[in-house]
């Protein structure tokens, strides 16, 4: 019975707080800049009325194009169910559900990709091409953070690798999991295309990198892509958050918010990070992934040495 | 040995990468002044008791890598007109992958040095070596005098790095003399960038190469 209760909550909660985070992000922008802002809720409004709306498909494009969105969005959706988010285990677990998880992920990117080459526009073949290749540099620093924390915990299951034990290790092994946390963070960063490595707000063809991969959908599929995206966010925030506040007070009622706290704290620091920093030059985008690829190896130098 | 001594060493190791990846040369300078500061504060947790000399030689390491040199360097960079990029012979990338082997064998060579037994197993001896490597790589790959400045600065740092572990031993006349030495290289090399950059209108040592009577 309580892990029937716990899961409906991880599933609530994974399925509804999402778009909030983007709403925070973008309210911590406007604070920075001296603006309103849009409404925290904005990110809801938002995919309402694009869920509303009617869809135009180009007819060039085939069924690759339709199927981009819709594996974009179940991918993360089942991804988000593989990680746990407070204490006890995720309402999906098995041992090297780990491996499942990135690829996932990769499956996800693989069809948005596709569907952006479906529709033959050149510009979207560049944001597909330069999505895939940052990509392939930020899935090494992600798993070599895996390695890490399987190497600590004993365990090849994402519930056990960020479950509770995760509090003892942050006292023996401090600082391999202080550099995996800032390896996450910036992989965190690229993977959802955020500032330094792409701006969510540009419209400039040229210089995007995710946005110009769904210029071509419209209506409930680029609903459906806005709130995938959303539910990745919200996947490598957790993650994050799990790694920096692995500890449980025990109580159901205290592990919750403190958990959700955690993530609102993960957004305003994406916001703060997104205000000071400006993009980097596209050239320089790899330096800052291998950046994050040597951290995480070095964090098992530090712990095999 | 203290808890802090581990982490404050890690972020030194971080910045030789963020001195060796960043492309602008007043980046590099901050990073290698802070990182000048960091092993100041250092010299602090490797011993638990320290002398007046220990505190004096703290305060001499911090004001002088920290703040003075770095000064120094900002102060060259507009008096020489130099361009803000750091023009590397061996990319960025590439710098970063090679100060990156250098620190996996500096780990790894230092586990088989035959230190004091209450050295082994401590990070300070693979940082050093690691600092002392990344400090060559920049005195080599990079083209501009003022960056093979900060090259010497970083090897300087590692040397620092070391000498650490013989605080005790080492007379405070040689850590001085390091100092005073490091201050005076750096005095010297400043007027050598000065001088390149008024005969070549520019301080790329490519152009040394053409000295000829």
């Amino acid at each position: 019975m309580n892990t029937i209760i716990h899961d409906s909550v991880h599933v609530v909660l994974a399925f509804s707080l999402p778009p909030l985070l983007l709403g925070v992000i973008a309210k911590t922008k406007a604070l920075f800049a001296g603006r309103v802002g849009p409404p925290l809720l904005q990110p809801y409004y938002d995919l309402f009325k694009l869920f509303q709306k009617g869809s135009v498909y180009s007819t060039t494009t085939t069924w690759v194009f339709r199927a981009g969105a819709v594996v974009g969005f179940v991918s993360a959706g089942i991804a988000v169910l593989l990680i746990p988010l407070s204490g006890s285990a995720a309402p999906i677990s098995f041992t090297g559900d780990l491996i499942l998880f990135a690829y996932l992920l990769g499956l996800g990117r693989f069809f948005t990709a596709s569907a952006a080459l479906d529709t033959g526009s050149a510009f979207e073949g560049m944001g597909a091409a330069r999505e895939v290749t940052f990509a392939c540099l930020a899935e090494p620093a992600f798993f070599l953070g895996l390695l890490v924390l399987a190497k600590l915990s004993g365990s090849l299951q994402l519930s056990g690798m960020l479950g509770s034990s995760l509090a003892t290790h942050w006292a023996n092994a401090g600082d391999s999991l202080a550099l995996v946390l800032l390896s996450w963070f910036i992989v965190l960063l690229a993977e959802n295309s955020r500032i330094p490595f792409d701006d969510p707000n540009t419209h400039l063809e040229l210089t995007m990198i995710h946005e110009v991969m769904v210029l071509d959908h419209g209506g409930p599929a680029f609903g459906m892509i806005l709130y995938g995206a959303a539910l990745k966010l919200f996947v490598f925030g957790a993650l994050v958050v799990r790694l920096a506040v692995p500890m449980t007070v025990g109580s159901a009622w205290l592990d919750w918010p403190i958990f959700v706290a955690g993530l609102l704290v993960v957004a305003v620091v994406i916001g703060v990070v997104e205000s000071t920093m400006a993009r980097l030059r596209l050239t320089r985008v790899p330096v800052l992934l291998v950046a994050a690829c040597l951290l995480s190896a070095f964090a098992i130098i530090l712990l095999v040495r | 040995m203290a808890p802090f001594l581990d982490p404050l060493l890690i972020v030194a190791l971080a910045l030789n990468f963020v001195a060796l990846g960043v492309s602008r040369i007043r980046g590099v300078i901050n990073a290698v002044a802070l990182q000048g500061i960091l092993l100041g504060i250092l010299a602090l947790f490797v011993h638990s008791e320290i002398g007046i000399r220990g505190i004096l030689l703290v305060g001499g390491t911090i004001c002088l890598k920290g703040f003075v040199i770095p000064r120094f360097l900002v102060h060259a960079l507009r008096e020489a007109n130099i361009q803000h990029e750091v023009t590397p012979v061996v990319n960025y990338m590439n710098s970063i992958l090679l100060g990156a082997v250098g620190t996996g064998l500096a780990m790894v060579f230092s586990s088989t040095l035959p230190l004091a037994d209450t050295h082994k197993g401590l990070l300070l001896v693979p940082a050093s070596l690691a600092t002392v490597w990344t400090g060559f790589l920049m005195l080599t790959t990079r083209k501009k005098a003022i960056m093979q400045v900060l090259g010497y600065l970083l090897l300087e740092n590692g040397i620092f790095l070391f000498g650490l572990l013989l605080l005790e031993a080492m007379p405070l006349l040689v850590e001085v003399g390091v100092l005073l030495d490091l201050f005076t290289g750096v005095f010297v090399m400043g007027i050598i960038i000065h001088h390149i950059s008024r005969e070549f209108a520019s301080i790329s040592t490519e152009h040394l190469t053409e000295l000829k009577e």
